[in-house]
């Protein structure tokens, strides 16, 4: 039966993996369609970004940017595909997730493959979700893209079959401490994306060519994306200190003391650091956009460093990967 | 410093530095340039480098093994790369996170935090006890704004409303009357600079708690075999470190007997066999008279008299017993193995000082289930004692024990021992399987496998600050909180009288990041225009 479920469980992945491959393609012809020279009046005028006050430097209102998002017509039906297939997709992966935990009799969270699965899950949620009141279909190609790699890499590399839990998993911070942590994961991934485009378009409408300015033109304004961010960061890095402190007390319940510089340890709060730094600079003139953005990749860069590199290639007291 | 706090600029006092574009100080005085010190180093540029350099600080200490968390790494490293031990030595490399430079960089972190908070504590609660800020002439140039005119209505009856809702929605109020224009100005979310102060103020109890707690804290290490009795005192410990303060008379007495560890294995699962599913040591704690059974498992620790003890790790103690030519034993000991793998294949080392016709020091391989691979190497197949076999080199002569100097029970020192059996010499190695008499080379006795009982590895804890610490933490996310989610709002109305009624404007600013402004003000002329009926007299 545990068997017969896990293969299930597995199918279901691969299904999803391929939903998704074929939702990217669709936000891609998207992309392509908004570079392509239409006739459509020029979406936001060049002024909007620069009239609004700079962000946080002084009390600021919500800005006008937020709500001139194009809907260009053109683009709106391969757009409806993407999301339509992202849900579907994403039904196969809950379900993908909630079998491998039936599976396994626990969380479907103790090892790497499972962290993978789940966490991607959730980045699709929390982009389904927030999708519902901010209109992000810009974002679709990055977002798929990003989680078909993710879960494509996990499936690949770091599967493994459903083994029952160890002794030192046996816990119910497990429930709370990598739910938390995956949360974070799925929101400082958002920010990440969301950073990058900013750069991009601050690049690209000075730079870029003809094309490329076209579809710039039609992605919010630079402004929006770099508040839009500073949001996801901001929920992000509350729940990193959640992840942080929730597993302090585990240690302090499993191993004797809260903090011991374990490898783990030592990254996870590197990382919060650097996201305090983000923080920081984002109030700070001179580091206010493109600084705080190369501060938000970085930061993600080492939230995926911690997971891939420091799981499997380091030794430490969270060798949870079940890698052999 | 900081932080957190998105507009710097209007919170901080006028002289700061980040207020000033270019410093244009002619010449200073030796407290102008201390001022000019002190203001750079509290400034938030300063305190975002610091951050970035805390973060790249702390790399090495995950690349590099440290003392702290993993000592046999230290040994490991000085080992494979004894050309760098001594720039490992001056840089404090296997000890980054007590380094002079680690710390320089949190101690400068903390006293520009220092420095930064100060003021602002100062300056909040100013703005705390003083009235929101007058209205502003022109209401339209605010960031959210709208305009309406209400017929029938006179100013006062619409101030009173807008006032009373305000206030509801917990707004600080005044009423402002200038050149006969009547308006409210009106502030709330004071909480947000409130809490983001908390934040930093707790970053420092924690640094704080820390720092009281490496004094008072101590851990102690035992390796405990089953029937075996400990009872606590620092030489007791096979490993002890205290904090500065710890005294001997602070140490609990209990003596602690481990009855019995239980292992149970994963034996329904062909991908997780023989992985543990349970670990379970059954202890029994005696102080002040008091008997006390409990179950430490690997999430469950137990409690004896303000100390923590917690279940770290366990393997095979195999019993030896070593028998003179004559028949006399002359020795008889569990040796805890150390476990090498999963399969708890184990290391150990058998010392027989006395009662042989000389010292006898023996290596010894322990495998809980034999099995042998194609190309004739033993290894353990599985963790539980199906097959157990312990293999032995066997070496004489002088086992260095008659020095004085304490030497540790897992290391044999060969330099001045002759190995007699085993791989490298004629004579084959000793195979013992339980209960079955072997002869030691050379007619030297015999030697036999006893018993074979588990061991568990205990670690005793004891932390004084770690409510202080969870008090401090919950206050630090507490604040966290409310400095990034709480709005600090100012909504001005301004009623102007018309000939049938009142014109109304509502302009409203906010502090940082506040999606929902536009909102609030549109909020207000929907509570205006259409009144609750409660609230009107």
């Amino acid at each position: 039966m545990t068997s017969y479920l896990e293969s299930l469980s597995l199918l279901l992945v691969y299904s999803a993996i391929a939903i998704y491959a074929a939702a990217f393609v669709a936000y891609t012809i998207d992309l392509a369609r908004r570079a392509a020279p239409a006739p459509a009046p020029a979406r936001e005028p060049a002024l909007a970004g620069a009239q609004a006050p700079p962000r946080r430097a002084t009390y600021t209102g919500a800005d006008a940017a937020d709500h001139t998002e194009p809907d260009n017509p053109r683009a709106s039906k391969a757009v409806r595909v993407g999301y339509a297939l992202t849900v579907l997709g994403w039904v196969f992966q809950v379900g993908a997730t909630v079998l491998r935990g039936v599976a396994a009799d626990r969380v479907p969270w103790a090892n790497m493959f499972e962290f993978s699965l789940t966490g991607t899950a959730l980045i699709i949620g929390t982009f389904l979700i927030v999708s519902i009141r901010v209109h992000l279909a810009y974002l679709g190609t990055a977002v798929l893209g990003l989680v078909v790699l993710l879960l494509g890499v996990a499936t690949v590399s770091f599967y493994v079959p459903v083994v029952p839990i160890m002794p030192a998993l046996q816990s119910g911070w497990l429930v709370i401490h990598v739910m938390i942590a995956m949360l974070a994961t799925a929101f400082l991934g958002l920010a990440f994306l969301v950073s990058v485009l900013f750069l991009i378009k601050r690049r690209g409408q000075a730079k870029g060519t003809p094309r490329i300015q076209r579809l710039l033109a039609t992605v919010p304004s630079t402004e929006a994306l770099d508040r839009l961010a500073y949001r996801m960061t901001t929920i992000g890095f509350i729940l990193w200190t959640f992840t942080l402190i929730a597993g302090a007390i585990w240690a302090s319940r499993a191993w004797g003391r809260f903090w011991g510089w374990d490898v783990k340890e030592v990254w996870t709060f590197v990382i919060w650091v650097l996201y305090a730094a983000y923080m920081h600079a984002t109030a700070t003139r001179g580091w206010r956009g493109t600084r705080a953005a190369w501060l938000s990749i970085v930061g993600f860069a080492a939230v995926i460093f911690n997971f891939a590199i420091v799981n499997v290639f380091f030794t430490g007291l969270h060798s949870y990967s079940g890698l052999k | 410093m900081p932080i957190l706090n998105e507009n710097m600029q209007a919170d901080l006092p006028a002289d700061h530095v980040d207020r000033t574009g270019d410093i244009v100080s002619p010449s200073l005085t030796v407290t102008g340039w201390a001022r000019w010190a002190w203001r750079q180093l509290t400034s938030m540029r300063t305190a975002l480098v610091l951050l970035l350099l805390l973060a790249l600080a702390a790399v090495p200490g995950s690349l590099i093994p440290q003392q702290s968390s993993d000592p046999n790494g230290v040994i490991q490293f000085r080992r494979d790369h004894p050309g760098w031990t001594w720039a490992a030595e001056l840089l404090q490399l296997h000890d980054v996170f007590g380094s002079v430079w680690f710390s320089a960089i949190y101690l400068l972190l903390f006293i520009s935090l220092v420095g930064c908070v100060i003021p602002r504590i100062r300056h909040h609660a100013r703005a705390l006890l003083a009235a929101p800020p007058a209205t502003p002439r022109n209401l339209s140039r605010l960031p959210a704004y709208d305009q309406q005119h209400l017929p029938h209505r006179s100013p006062g009856d619409v101030l009173d409303a807008a006032e009373r809702e305000l206030r509801r929605q917990r707004y600080r109020t005044i009423r402002v009357r200038n050149d006969g224009e009547h308006s409210i100005a009106a502030e709330r979310g004071y909480l947000r600079e409130t809490g983001n102060l908390l934040f930093h103020i707790a970053l420092l109890a924690v640094l704080l708690v820390l720092a009281i707690g490496s004094g008072y804290r101590f851990t102690g290490q035992r390796v405990l075999i089953e029937g075996q009795t400990f009872a606590s005192t620092r030489i007791a410990y096979d490993s002890f470190t205290a904090g500065r303060l710890v005294t001997d008379a602070q140490i609990p007495r209990f003596a602690l007997t481990l009855n019995r560890f239980r292992v149970t294995y994963v034996t329904d699962n062909l991908n997780a066999l023989g992985m543990p599913r349970n670990f379970d040591a059954k202890v029994t704690a005696q102080s002040d008279g008091r008997q006390q059974k409990a179950d430490i498992r690997v999430n469950e620790p137990m409690s004896v008299d303000g100390t923590d003890i917690y279940l770290l790790g366990n393997g095979y103690a195999p019993t030896i017993t070593v028998r003179n030519p004559a028949g006399d034993v002359v020795f008889k000991d569990s040796i805890p193995f150390l476990p090498q793998d999963a399969k708890l294949t184990s290391l150990g080392i058998i010392k027989i000082p006395d009662g042989l016709a000389k010292q006898v020091g023996m290596i010894g391989l322990f495998y809980p289930t034999r099995a042998t691979a194609p190309n004739g190497a033993s290894y353990s197949s599985y963790p539980d004692l199906l097959n157990p076999v312990v293999t032995l080199d066997v070496y004489v002569g002088d086992l260095g024990l008659n020095r004085g100097i304490p030497v540790s029970v897992y290391t044999l020192d060969t330099s001045k021992l002759t190995k007699i059996a085993g791989r490298g010499t004629t004579t084959r190695g000793i195979q013992l399987v339980p209960n079955v008499p072997q002869p030691l080379p050379n007619g030297l006795g015999s030697i036999e496998l006893t018993s074979i009982p588990r061991f568990a590895s205990l670690d005793i804890a004891y932390d004084p600050t770690q409510i202080p610490m969870l008090i401090a933490v919950a206050a630090a996310v507490a604040g966290l909180a409310l400095s990034l989610f709480v709005p600090r709002r100012r909504v001005w109305v301004r009623a102007t009288r018309r000939d049938d009624g009142t014109d109304v404007e509502v302009g409203a600013l906010s502090r940082g990041d506040d999606p929902s402004l536009q909102t609030v003000v549109e909020g207000h002329f929907t509570h205006l225009t259409t009144p609750d009926q409660e609230t009107r007299p």
